[in-house]
């Protein structure tokens, strides 16, 4: 990506040049191979991540929503580098992942919470020998790790004396959650990596879920990147929200303005896809035809050029630079129409 | 949050009353309430008792021959027979199981076989046990290049039966116990590795492999404590089902003289020396034939309770 | 108005194996044609058993199924094999959450939705490919000729889920159960669908139940929804009604705990606690534990279904009926 857009995209804090922002990323890449044959010969290439930066600022919730293959996991799981990006500038307070930062360092500031709740949990481990894990690995005494175990289940809200002891198979899906919440949070990160953590759960059990998640941010001063497919949950959750799509940001800015003011045509349909509360109003035209394209192949230029109602030939040429909208400094969209030097005929026009 | 459901009660209590039982416990609290598999475990660990105190049981020995009493019957089967002892040349001695084809008597030969037969069943799978399951979870693990190197050059031992296979080491190696074992630690050390790989890749793939990735800890301590506690009892589970192929082709080997060296009393061997009598004595023929399929079916018998005990959804 | 298209009287489906669940505990369900019934519920309230027990699908060794379920005026559960086959995509037909496993991997979906229409109506391939083309248009599936020949790997989920819609109304069934079928699939994806369906319901005139845990989802394609807890339906009405004015504490519990942007910056009301095991047959509510509002004469007998306005209905002795 280029370099305009990636200062485009810093959070208050740092372009006010005092502290730098907790997670900055700028220009993440990771493409996947897909290889065939007996040989291992690559065919091809899922483009996951394709120049990614943003921004967290110490004590916010940035939503990340997007479709399937918008690459929103896979970003997640590159900040924690599980898996190891192809390229791209990772820094926790400033400092750069593999010069003045450890990997051990990094994981230790910034934990996940991954979806699935069993199998984020080691079947054969009882539930508190899960928490302590990490602690453990970190040299913490077995002891002084199992009480912090303790203290964290009941700091989500599960008996210690009677959890305690029990293998994951044994609980529920939302004291599941719990528990990996309980063991994400056992290193005492400052950031904590949301990967659709509330989205296998029973609307009920979920309300329980996020109001803890609210609950354990105040009490730990913890800072959330929160991804869900949800638009509803992410816009209670969120101070600032990240639009992707196919391995791209599309639009990032606050809260407010992504559900009120949103300029991306993409942002757009995805908000007016949700299904209607109201009976009285349903939604009578689908915003958007066919579905979103396969991230192995994907359409030059704007990535959404082939299901944009407004798409030109500038779309279809050249990729949109992620741009700082005048109005807000926090809120910036790749998209050519609010890019007046771009050439489309809607540039600038404010649609 | 306060409110807990009766359903939590329920699993609150359950969780009380078992509080200090760990997995492992429970595992065998279910294997102790499967029938089958106990009636199995006691006949294997009967069988491995008198085969350990063989020489402690005042039985006769399984060396010395008499000529005038070779095949002779299963005198309580036998209606021309009594139970009573006759004269050997080591004196007056009861035929309990009958005599084979050089007069020797077939309990002692059985009792005492059972050392050779179950060591050289048992010993393979164990060393293919330690070596097919460290290939297997290295390569599961790490994946890519060193996956595909491991599991390719694997994959050539598949090419062959097992039997040709086992044939062709031990024939290439020469006869002898030592090198039947090894040669069967050979055969089994592919099916192994590959099961242990399949099921560690499966464990590497779940999310809490990641999530201990994300605390921190290094490859060593994430396969100690999540991946083997996962995939041993699944490899060990499989790994137990081979011992009874192993007993078959361990006898298998002797019976085509590449194993065990006469005298020695061995199944398989003796299932092969005895073959001649088949017409004579039939029953007797048969009996290393059939110790041979007890102890595998009780194997496999085992290995099937142990396969569900393990499963801890039930 | 005349006998109900469909009309099941206190169906109870109770599963014993290695744990015995009472999975229904007395649904009735009454259908008209053209009609369309949105169930709500969350995993375990037996929203996707009623539907399988609609079309005999669950595993009859471990089920036993008591009550009534009578569709087009035929007794579903006295039904011998033949009886069952015709009955089933023809006159009862099925869309699942999963279309890559709904769907046989090995055949074209041409061939597969030509197979159904030759077995229900005995018309020759040439008939039954020309049908199969036609629901390939009216799903709107771009290109419909060429992807007749395509087999289910080779689309993308959104296509997948309307060739399965297409098989499931090749032979113009009278009721459409849908289980869940936009779950897996993207938000803007999910719109399309939803629309397609509502569209097609009307147009071909069958009657539709639609099993959801998305409270948004039940709005968009129902009439009338009913909410099912613990096996039972323990709210049912127009679906203005249940959604604007529920009366059963855990529909509003459910409307209070489903997220929506209003809510920013206030605590979620959630329901404490978790769903019921139905280890055993709940004797009285089985919302009871969770309900704030709970006496002892909850659980002493299952509440009967009150009225708290025209045809809305909640299963719950504290609600006040509508005056009659």
């Amino acid at each position: 990506m280029s370099a305009p857009s990636a200062a485009a995209v810093a959070a208050p804090e740092s372009s006010a040049q005092t502290t730098p922002p907790l997670l900055s990323v700028r220009g993440l890449v990771k493409h996947f191979p897909i290889t065939g044959g007996i040989l291992g010969r690559k065919v091809g290439t899922v483009q996951a991540v394709d120049g990614v930066d943003f921004d967290i600022a110490k004590g916010e919730t940035l939503g990340v929503v997007g479709e399937s293959g918008c690459g929103k996991s896979t970003t997640a799981r590159l900040v924690m580098h599980l898996i190891q990006p192809d390229a791209g500038d990772l820094r926790v307070e400033g400092r750069t992942i593999g010069l003045n930062l450890t990997l051990r360092e990094l994981r230790r500031g910034v934990q996940m919470v991954f979806q699935d709740s069993f199998a984020s949990l080691n079947p054969r481990l009882t539930i508190q020998d899960s928490i302590a894990f990490g602690p453990k690995v970190y040299g913490t005494p077995e002891r002084e790790a199992l009480a912090r175990a303790h203290d964290l289940l009941e700091k989500v809200g599960l008996d210690p004396m009677s959890f305690g002891r029990r293998y994951p198979h044994e609980l529920s899906g939302g004291q599941r959650q719990r528990v990996n919440i309980a063991r994400a949070l056992a290193l005492q990160p400052k950031l904590l990596l949301l990967d659709e953590a509330v989205s296998a759960l029973d609307k009920s059990v979920e309300a329980q879920v996020l109001n803890l998640l609210v609950d354990l941010k105040a009490q730990f001063d913890l800072t959330y990147m929160f991804i869900s497919h949800d638009l509803n949950v992410v816009q209670y959750m969120s101070d600032r929200v990240m639009v992707m799509y196919l391995g791209r940001v599309a639009e990032i800015g606050p809260v407010e303005i992504i559900y009120g003011g949103a300029r991306h045509p993409y942002t757009r349909a995805l908000l007016s896809a949700m299904p209607s509360m109201d009976p009285a109003k349903r939604t009578m035209e689908a915003p958007l035809a066919g579905d979103p394209p396969n991230p192995i192949d994907p359409p030059s230029g704007c990535r959404f050029h082939t299901r944009c109602p407004f798409a030109e030939v500038v779309c279809s040429t050249r990729v949109p630079d992620l741009l700082r909208q005048p109005e807000t400094a926090q809120h910036a969209v790749a998209c050519h129409m609010a890019d007046a030097s771009s050439g489309h005929s809607r540039a600038g026009s404010g649609t | 949050m306060s409110n807990v459901s009766a359903a939590d009660v329920a699993t609150q209590a359950a969780a009380l009353a078992g509080n200090t039982q760990g997995y492992w416990s429970g595992v065998i609290r279910k294997l102790a309430r499967d029938k089958v598999a106990m009636t199995c475990l006691g006949i294997i660990l009967l069988l491995i008792a008198a085969a350990i105190l063989a020489p402690w049981l005042g039985l006769a020995d399984p060396y010395r021959g008499a000529i005038a009493r070779r095949l002779r019957g299963i005198c309580w089967l036998d209606g021309t027979l009594d139970c009573a002892a006759v004269s050997t040349p080591w004196g007056p001695h009861i035929y309990w199981l009958g005599g084979d084809e050089q007069g020797r008597d077939m309990l002692a030969r059985l009792i005492h076989g059972g050392r050779l037969s179950l060591f050289i069943g048992l010993l393979p799978v164990l060393n293919a046990f330690v070596i097919g399951s460290l290939l297997g979870i290295v390569a599961g693990y790490r994946g890519g290049t060193v996956n595909t190197m491991i599991m390719r050059t694997i994959d050539v031992f598949y090419a062959f039966p097992s039997v040709l296979l086992a044939i062709a080491i031990s024939g290439a190696l020469g006869a002898g116990i030592l090198n039947s074992i090894v040669s069967l630690t050979i055969v089994f050390i592919p099916p192994i590795a590959r099961v242990a790989e399949s099921v560690t890749t499966q464990v590497r793939s779940l999310d809490f492999v990641d999530a201990a990735r994300a605390s921190g800890a290094g490859a060593f301590t994430i396969i100690r404590v999540h991946v083997l506690n996962n995939v041993l009892g699944p490899i060990f589970v499989f790994a137990t089902s081979l011992i009874s192929v192993s007993m078959i082709l361990a006898s298998g080997l002797s019976f085509l003289g590449l194993g065990t060296k006469p005298p020695e009393p061995e199944w398989g061997l003796m299932l092969n020396t005895l073959r001649t009598a088949i017409y004579q004595q039939p029953l007797v023929a048969a009996l290393p034939g059939a110790m041979i399929f007890m102890v595998s079916i009780c194997f496999n018998l085992l290995s099937d309770g142990l396969r569900s005990a393990m499963d801890v959804r039930t | 108005m005349n006998s109900p298209l469909v009309d099941i009287r206190d169906l109870r489906v109770k599963f014993s194996g290695q744990r015995t669940v009472h999975a229904l505990n007395g649904v009735d369900i009454a259908l008209s044609p053209g009609e369309s019934l949105g169930i709500l519920g969350e995993s375990g309230s037996g929203k996707s058993v009623t539907l399988k027990a609609m079309l005999r699908l669950l595993p009859p060794r471990r089920t036993t199924v008591a009550g009534s379920i009578a569709v087009d005026g035929q007794d579903v559960l006295a039904m011998n094999a033949d009886t069952l086959a015709d009955y089933r995509g023809k006159t009862v037909s099925m869309i699942f959450q999963e279309p890559a496993l709904a769907l046989d991997p090995v055949y074209t979906l041409g061939h597969q939705i030509a197979e159904s229409v030759i077995r229900h109506e005995g018309c020759d391939r040439a008939t039954a490919r020309q049908r199969a083309l036609d629901m390939f248009e009216r799903v709107r599936i771009p290109s419909p000729a060429r992807r007749l020949d395509a087999y289910p790997h080779e689309m993308s989920g959104g296509m997948r889920q309307r060739a399965m819609i297409a098989l499931a109304l090749a032979c113009r069934p009278k009721v459409l159960l849908a289980d869940e079928p936009t779950t897996a699939l993207d938000a803007t994806v999910q719109i399309q669908i939803l629309l397609l369906l509502r569209e097609l319901q009307r147009e071909m005139g069958m009657a539709m139940i639609f099993v959801t845990h998305d409270m948004g989802v039940a709005v968009e394609v129902s009439d009338r929804i009913a909410v099912m807890y613990g096996g039972r339906i323990v709210e049912s009405g127009g679906v203005a009604d249940v959604i604007k004015s529920p009366s059963h504490p855990y529909t509003r519990g459910l409307l209070a705990s489903t997220v929506h942007g209003a809510m920013r910056g206030t605590r979620l009301e959630a329901i404490a606690g978790a769903p019921p095991s139905l280890a055993t047959a709940p004797t009285g509510c089985s919302f009871a534990p969770r309900c704030r509002l709970a006496t002892p004469a909850c659980e002493g007998a299952v509440p009967p279904m009150v009225g708290v306005g025209p045809a809305h209905v909640a299963r719950c002795i504290a609600v006040a009926p509508a005056a009659a």
